[in-house]
Order: C-alpha cells, then sequence, then structure tokens
C-alpha cells in the first residue's frame, strides 16, 4: 500500500508497542493486555486473517470484558464486530461505534505483527 | 449570550420539560433552548421514584445525563429557579440574578404535593413524597421509625406505603378519606381486591378515614380520626394528591383556573401567546392531567405549534395500566359507566385474587371501558379494542376469562388492530408507524423500533405488542418465514442439526464456510457449539471462542467481570464434610455463598485467574462441574422422600441423584430442570421443572414442559403410575426429541406451547413412537450419557487449557484491577453499576 503524506504523518506520530505473542490470543477471539494501567482488547480474527484491538471496557455499564466477547461480521459488507458478553451490545472493530443501535463509541487500535509479536499502535 | 436565533426558554426541568427539549430538537434547531430547573439534579424519572428505596441510584432514574443537555446546545441551569416573569420585556428573572430574554416561554414547572390543612402538620416526622430530596428525608428518618403512616390511597400513596415496607416499617397503615381504594382508577369491587392483596403484603388499610388532628409535641406521635379513634405513629408521609405550581403564572397575571393549574388553549397557549404551559401546571378545559404520558403529547403539541405546525391538544385518556407492588392494576376507556347505559360482564375471583370488569354497549358491539385488578395481561388488546371501535366477537366474555374452545380467537391480535391504532401511548406510535418501520425501513429488531420510533421506550408496557407486530408484519410480507438462526445461517436450528449430523460437521467454522456466510456472530456461534456439544459431546473448551462468555471460562459471569463457581450436588444431598469443604474454599478465596434455588451452593466473586485454583481444590474433595453456566442440566431437585419423611412414598433422593448423574453436562437449546417428589404433596415443586417426577402407591407420575420463570407454566402429566425404568427411557426420548427440535433458547414449556398437535402429539412421539424415532433418541441420548465428562477436570489437568483463564495475557498473575467489591451483611457484593 502507498502512503499518501497524512496517513505518513499520522503513522509518525503513533508509538508501536510490544503487546504480546500472536499464540496468546485465541483464534476468532480476544484476549486482554495491560498497557500502563490502560486495559486494551486484542482480536486475533484468525478467519479473516485479521487483527482488532479496541478498548476492554464496555461503555454499556462500564465492565471490562469485551476482550472476552465474541467476535463476527454484520451485514452484506462483512463489518467486523465484537459483542460485549454482558447484554451483547455489538460495536464495530473497524470504527468503533456500537452496532447494536445506541449510541456508544468504543477506541480501536491500529495493530502490527511482526516476528510472531503482536504491537499496537498508541497515539 | 449574543445569538439570532430566537431565544425558547423553559421553567422547570421534569419528565415534560425534558421531553420538551428532546423533541424540540428532533425536530428543529432554529431556537436557543434555555432551562432553568429548581432542584439540583437534571430531570430524572419520577414515575419509578419509589425503585430509589430498592437501590436504583439518582443516575439510574436519571432521564439523561448533563452532557446531554450540553451536547444538543441546551443551556441547562439547576438550582436556580425562576422568580419573576416580566412580560413586557419579554424576559424572566431567577433567584441567582440572570436576566434572561425569552421570545417563547415554556411553564413546565409541574406540581408539588397537596397538603391538606389538618391540625399538627408541621410537626417533625411528616413528609411529602415528590423528590428525591424527600425520599432522602424519609430515608434518614425511617431508620428510627417504628409505626408510620401514609395519608391518601391513591397511585402515589400505595407507592409510599411499599416504600416503607421496603425501609423496614412493618404493616404500614394507610389512610384514605374515600371509601375505596385509587378512586380515580378502580371500582368499589376492584378496590376489595386490591385491599385483600395489599393486606397479604402486610399494608393495614383504613378507608372511609378522615384524619382530623396529628398528635405529639413538637414530634409526631398519633394520627386522630373524626371517628375519634387514633393509631399511634411516629412517622407520615402525606400523599393526598398534587397541586398544579402556578405561582408565578399567577404573579405575572396569566389567568389561572380557580382551583389552579395555569390555563391553556388547545395548542397548550396561556392567555399571553408567547407563553406556554405543559405537563401538571397545564388546566386544560378544566382538568389537570398527572399523568407522564399527557404531559408528553402536551410538550409534543408545543414543539409543533412553536415550529408552526398543525397540531393540538384534545383531551387525553386517562387508562392506565400498572404495576403496583407486584400488583397489576389497569383501567381503560369508560372504567365507570354503568348499567342502564351499558352491560358490565364482571369476574370477581378471590381465590386467585383477580377481579376484571368489562363495559359494554347496550347492543354488545363495542366494548366502552372496563377494571383489571390482580391480572392484566389483556389490558393492551382491550384498550385497542375501545379505542378502535372494533366490533367485539359474539362471546364478548371470552375478553376477560380467555377462549375455552379449542378454536384459536382469530382477529384478536395485534394485527387485527387498525393502523391509526395507538400502540404506545407514551411516545403516541401508532401501529402504522410500526409496520412502516419493519416494511419500508426494515427494521426487524425490538431495539431497532425503539430506536426509530421510540415506541417501548418510556413504561414498557407496550413492547409484547410491539415484537407481536414485528413478528406479524415480517410473516405477512413473507420475509421471515421460517425461524432461521441469524443473518449467517439461513437454517432453522433443527434443520441446522440435521446437515451438521448428517454432514459429520466437528467444528464451527467448518459449519460456517458449508451451510452459512460471512463470519458468523453472538446468536449463531454459541448455536452451533451447542448443536455441536448434543451431537458429538467434545470437550467445550477446546471450541472456546466460539462459545458464549460462561461456557468459554466454565463459570457465569457475573456484574463487575467477576464469575460464579457452582459445583455439582445431585439431588441436593451433601455430606457435612463437603459442606465444610465449600465453606473453607469459598473463604479462602474470599468469595460470596449463597444457596440456590436447585439446592447447591453458589459462591460469587472468583476472579478468572482463581478459577482454575478453585476447581482445582473442588474436585480434589470430589467434586465437579455443576453446568450452571450452560444450557445444559442444572439440578434435579428432591424432597427427602421415604427415608426420612413420615410421608414419603418412595426414596425420592436417590431417584433424583440417579437422574441427576445421568444427564448430567448434556447441551440443550435451553438449559434444563427436573425434580422428584417423594409424595404428592410435592416438595420438590416437580410440576413447575421441565421434567418432574412424583412417586405415586404404584409407581411414578412423569410430568414435563414445565417451567418457573417469567413465564410460569404448570408440567403436563405423560404417563402415570410408571416403573423407574420406564420414567428414565421415557425421560430419554423426551430430552433427546427436544435437543433436536426445539428453537435456540427455547425452554421446553415454550418448544411444546408451540408444537403442532402440542401434548397429544408429544405423546403419541413419546410413548407410541408414532414417527418410529425412539430407538434412535434412546441410543443417541445412551451416547452422551455415556462420553460425560466433567469440563473443570480437563481444564485442571491440561496447562494449555488452564493458561487461558487470565486477565491479562502480557501479564498473567495480575488480576483485573478494576474489580471491585462492597461489604454486604458481613459478606461481600459487586459494586453497582456506573
Amino acid at each position: 500500500m502507498i502512503n499518501t503524506d497524512t496517513e505518513l504523518q499520522a503513522e509518525a506520530s503513533i508509538q508501536w508497542i510490544l503487546a504480546c505473542k500472536e499464540e496468546d490470543v485465541p483464534e476468532n477471539g480476544g484476549a486482554c493486555i495491560n498497557y500502563k494501567g490502560e486495559q486494551i482488547a486484542i482480536f486475533n480474527f484468525t478467519r479473516r486473517k485479521e487483527w482488532y484491538a479496541t478498548q476492554n471496557l464496555c461503555p454499556h455499564k462500564q465492565q471490562m470484558a469485551l476482550a472476552r466477547g465474541m467476535i463476527g461480521s454484520a451485514g452484506e459488507s462483512c463489518e467486523p464486530k465484537v459483542a460485549c458478553p454482558f447484554h451483547k451490545k455489538t460495536f464495530s472493530l473497524l470504527s468503533g461505534e456500537c452496532t447494536s443501535g445506541e449510541d456508544y463509541t468504543i477506541k480501536t487500535y491500529p495493530v502490527k505483527l511482526s516476528a510472531g509479536q503482536v504491537f499496537i499502535g498508541i497515539q | 449570550m449574543t445569538t439570532t436565533k430566537p431565544a425558547v426558554v423553559i421553567i422547570g426541568n421534569g419528565m415534560v420539560s425534558y421531553k420538551f427539549c428532546e423533541k424540540l430538537i428532533a425536530k428543529t434547531s432554529n431556537f436557543e433552548i434555555i432551562v432553568f430547573g429548581e432542584e439540583s439534579r437534571p430531570a430524572y424519572d419520577r414515575v419509578h421514584l419509589s425503585e430509589y428505596f430498592n437501590g436504583k441510584s439518582a443516575e439510574d432514574l436519571s432521564m439523561s445525563p448533563l452532557t446531554w443537555y450540553a451536547e444538543n446546545g441546551i443551556h441547562l441551569h439547576l438550582n436556580d429557579p425562576v422568580k419573576e416573569i416580566n412580560r413586557e420585556e419579554k424576559t424572566v428573572h431567577t433567584l441567582k440574578g440572570i436576566n434572561q430574554h425569552y421570545d417563547y416561554l415554556i411553564l413546565a414547572t409541574g406540581s408539588s404535593a397537596f397538603v391538606p390543612d389538618i391540625p399538627g402538620i408541621e410537626k417533625q416526622g411528616v413528609f411529602v413524597y415528590r423528590t428525591i430530596e424527600d425520599l432522602d428525608l424519609i430515608l434518614a428518618y425511617a431508620a428510627n421509625a417504628k409505626e408510620a403512616a401514609v395519608i391518601g390511597g391513591g397511585l402515589l400513596g400505595l407507592e409510599a406505603a411499599k416504600a416503607l415496607i421496603d425501609l423496614g416499617i412493618k404493616e404500614p397503615h394507610v389512610i384514605e378519606f374515600a371509601p375505596r381504594l385509587m378512586p380515580r382508577q378502580i371500582d368499589q369491587a376492584g378496590s376489595k381486591m386490591l385491599q385483600m392483596k395489599l393486606n397479604e403484603l402486610g399494608l393495614k388499610i383504613h378507608l372511609n378515614k378522615s384524619t382530623s388532628r396529628i398528635g405529639g409535641e413538637d414530634k409526631i406521635d398519633a394520627l386522630h380520626f373524626a371517628d375519634d379513634t387514633q393509631i399511634p405513629v411516629d412517622m407520615l408521609i402525606i400523599s393526598a394528591g398534587i397541586r398544579p405550581r402556578d405561582e408565578l403564572a399567577q404573579l405575572s397575571g396569566l389567568k389561572i383556573g380557580t382551583r389552579g393549574g395555569v390555563v391553556v388553549n388547545d395548542y397548550m397557549q396561556t392567555s399571553d401567546e408567547s407563553i406556554f404551559a405543559i405537563g401538571e401546571c397545564a388546566l386544560h378545559e378544566g382538568m389537570i392531567y398527572g399523568l407522564v404520558a399527557p404531559g408528553y403529547e402536551m410538550a409534543d403539541v408545543a414543539v409543533n405549534t412553536l415550529c408552526n405546525s398543525e397540531k393540538s391538544f384534545s383531551g387525553y385518556d386517562m387508562s392506565t395500566k400498572l404495576k403496583l407492588i407486584g400488583i397489576d392494576v389497569a383501567s381503560f376507556g369508560d372504567p365507570f359507566i354503568a348499567e342502564p347505559d351499558c352491560r358490565s360482564i364482571v369476574m370477581d375471583d378471590s381465590h386467585k385474587g383477580v377481579y376484571k370488569r368489562i363495559n359494554i354497549s347496550n347492543d354488545g358491539k363495542h366494548l366502552l371501558g372496563g377494571i383489571l385488578v390482580g391480572d392484566a395481561t389483556s389490558y393492551n388488546m382491550l384498550l385497542q379494542t375501545v379505542k378502535n371501535h372494533i366490533i367485539l366477537p359474539p362471546n364478548p366474555e371470552d375478553l376477560i376469562l380467555g377462549s375455552r374452545g379449542e378454536s384459536t380467537n382469530e382477529g384478536s391480535g395485534a394485527m387485527s388492530l387498525p393502523d391509526d391504532a395507538l400502540i404506545c401511548s407514551c411516545e403516541s406510535v401508532s401501529k402504522g408507524a410500526i409496520l412502516h418501520a419493519v416494511k419500508e425501513d426494515h427494521i426487524t429488531t425490538l431495539d431497532g423500533i425503539k430506536k426509530c420510533t421510540k415506541a417501548g421506550t418510556c413504561c414498557g408496557g407496550c413492547v409484547p405488542m410491539v415484537k407481536d407486530l414485528i413478528a406479524g408484519s415480517l410473516k405477512e410480507s413473507g420475509i421471515y418465514v421460517k425461524n432461521v438462526i441469524c443473518e449467517h445461517f439461513n437454517y432453522s436450528r433443527q434443520e441446522l442439526l440435521d446437515v451438521i449430523k448428517i454432514n459429520n460437521v466437528k467444528i464451527y467454522d467448518e459449519a460456517l464456510d458449508h451451510f452459512g456466510k460471512g463470519d458468523g456472530c453472538e446468536t449463531c456461534k454459541p448455536v452451533v457449539a451447542s448443536i455441536l456439544s448434543s451431537l458429538w459431546n467434545d470437550v467445550i473448551v477446546k471450541q472456546g471462542t466460539t462459545q458464549d462468555s460462561n461456557d468459554r471460562y466454565l463459570a457465569n459471569i457475573q456484574k463487575g467481570g467477576t464469575y460464579s463457581v457452582v459445583p455439582r450436588i445431585p439431588g441436593g444431598e451433601i455430606t457435612p464434610d463437603k459442606l465444610i469443604i465449600l465453606g473453607q474454599i469459598a473463604k479462602k478465596y474470599a468469595l460470596y455463598t449463597k444457596i440456590t434455588g436447585g439446592q447447591r451452593i453458589d459462591m460469587f466473586g472468583a476472579h478468572v485467574n482463581d478459577l482454575p485454583d478453585i476447581w482445582e481444590e473442588l474436585i480434589d474433595a470430589g467434586f465437579e462441574s455443576g453446568h450452571a453456566y450452560g444450557k445444559a442440566l442444572r439440578t434435579v431437585k428432591s424432597c427427602v422422600g421415604s427415608t426420612w419423611c413420615r410421608f414419603g412414598l418412595h426414596d425420592s433422593v436417590s431417584f433424583a441423584i440417579e437422574i441427576e448423574e445421568r444427564y448430567r453436562g448434556i447441551r440443550a437449546p435451553h438449559k434444563i430442570k427436573g425434580g422428584v417428589s417423594g409424595c404428592v404433596r410435592e416438595c420438590a415443586e416437580a410440576q413447575s421443572k421441565d421434567f418432574g417426577i412424583i412417586a405415586t402407591e404404584k409407581g411414578w407420575n412423569l410430568y414435563i414442559c414445565g417451567n418457573g420463570g417469567s413465564k410460569p407454566q404448570h408440567a403436563q402429566l405423560l404417563a402415570s403410575d410408571i416403573d423407574k425404568e420406564t420414567c428414565i427411557k421415557y425421560i430419554d426420548r423426551f430430552l433427546m426429541f427436544y435437543i433436536k427440535t426445539a428453537d435456540p433458547l427455547t425452554r421446553t414449556a415454550t418448544w411444546l406451547n408451540k408444537m403442532e398437535g402440542g401434548l397429544p402429539y408429544l405423546k403419541n412421539v413419546i410413548l407410541n413412537d408414532s414417527i418410529e424415532i425412539c430407538g434412535q433418541l434412546e441410543s443417541e441420548m445412551q451416547g452422551l450419557v455415556d462420553s460425560f465428562h466433567c469440563e473443570w477436570k480437563e481444564v485442571v489437568n491440561n496447562p494449555e487449557l488452564r493458561k487461558r483463564f487470565v486477565h491479562f495475557v502480557n501479564a498473567p498473575e495480575k488480576k483485573d484491577p478494576t474489580v471491585e467489591f462492597d461489604s454486604f451483611r458481613t459478606q461481600i457484593k459487586a459494586k453497582d453499576w456506573l
């Protein structure tokens, strides 16, 4: 992919932190990491060969639970999503927007893999 | 503030004021909106105020947080009542000294508690029941009170009395001046039924009582009545009605009704056309509306008037349905019309505590109104029948007694209503609007309908009807002819189970690749996982991420993100040594313990990291998983039976243990519960279970498809006086047939209710092998029984599986630091939702 200037600039302000090993995150599921007190959920979407990361906190009832949620897709466009195990509020793994009809948005993070290690981009 | 937009100033920040803002910003952004509230909190839900005593916080009751006002550009001033309106300069002046110009002024000042002029009313210990502050005062005072009373037997008064019970006051008194309770809603006979039920709950009701004096020095110590009787009380709540807050309007010279209330026209305009009044302070056609739904309607009318669209207020139907201390009370249409102006059909069943009255026109064609006490499930349909002048069926008594013939009464469902039938009266959403959302906007979920139309978002009473309408209109347009699992699998559960079995599919992704599309979701994943378990009975943690959190971590997730641990205690029988071990483990890991409804012990508050260690200790002590987390057999409850009980006919405990151990761990479309009673006294409540066995002189009676829960249903007799072996054979067939054919998350009771042919058909399948399937069902069940394994034992002994029980994969020893507990009756409890 060719990066445009703005993307390069945005890229430059991202700090990549080592989150965990690839094998730490179960296939087609999530795991949570602790980064300086921040809880980040990482999803290994094996079926799509994609990785995502979001905040671990579900904004609905403020529960640290998204990493334990089930992932899947919604609609014709196959928008990747995660469902909170508490009340099944679902969130897009791309935009972080709530896809079950409420006005919540969660933070998402870029993910990079290198030599079996998972890195997360922090702004 | 400099702005060119016209300013709308709202005085008051209650529910109706909030609704006005919500409706105005939804319609236009052409106004600057400024709100002045007297209370310190933004608008909260006064309808559910008594829940404050049951642990709901002020935040739970809030309509919207402060940020909502900011995000929508609404200037909200709290703690700052308006003191003066200057109509000439079009300004309001507040207590804190703000001078605010208005182009339009909305009075939403609401009402205050009406306090009758009884001598001694100023004494300490006398309260009103209106705001959260009032509730805080009551809360503080009740701690030292022993005897308390409420003046007023209306809706709010009875709510207040219930609140007193919640606060630990035993048998509070309710004093009503009128000869009946809730005089505006129900008649004498209805009141009698309600009174009977309230007496059972511990309320002491005094009717026809006029309070003449409040006794005591500084503090209240007694209530004296006009009939020279008295009762000692040290606390009193006044809830004798409301009085519109019209002082400000009066001061500024607006027209006021003789008995209070700001006079408004059909557009909610007061005698000054740029000033509006809405809600409980407004007097329309001589009527003050003390309910929230007409207040919302007034808000809507005022918004429309401001936006120059034509909408007028033409009175409001005062039909109401409420749950009062758990008792349904409803009145609709004209509840009090009597013969000879109509004919009334009355059902007065003091055995069940149900009173129903319907008033029908003299020609028998139309329903005019009615009253329901004790059971108001038919309220929505009855109300719609009145409102839409639906022609009554030939036997109108069926409306309250239910159809007693075999035929289903066609044309009485929600789909038969006209399009303009008002389904959600709080948000004025018609049937047409809901159908439009389903058919044109393709919104097919309840949540979607709530978001799109707002139907069902206020009191929630219309939700069952909304669901029926969604299902009905989908059926009509042929969108949803069969009950498919979700967007990823165009199969019913039964069909999917068959194709998975025939094709020998063993993992979820394989099923999705061959029979589905997309990447799955939280609906189909657990369904397929359950089907795979029911078919192959593999270790479920091996497919961890297709399982819901509970099956992934083999424990029930609880508030705060900790889990609960429930070892199996078959039949509820446990040795003292095992009890001690449970106590020791709970102590060691600081768990909250509680006896469950299924005769076992639940330990709450376990960190995910501790689960394997806890289970290792439990398994070492001889326990095994209780599958409380799974859609699987939970417990087989038993009474003590013939080994000890002087009435017992057979050994119910041994039978319960045998059956619980036979079906433990088997995955099903939903949870399954069983019960075995040693005699007809039925102490194990077997008839409320999916399968229940009751000892008879000659053997056992087997009942099936009972249910507790939200829709209790008695189990029905499948076979009587059978021996143990036959009983097990029938249960094998019954459970396996259920596992293979039920829809996801459908309990056996609902499964039977939906089954074509009903119980006679099911009996024929299980007892007479009418579809020649019993041999297969039995061998499949035996296969599951033989392949039982304790899931926790597998995890405890497998280091790879154990590793998954961590909160942070990059810091496996660290527990979730956000987990917090409160102390609670010498144990712990989860911190409340924020």
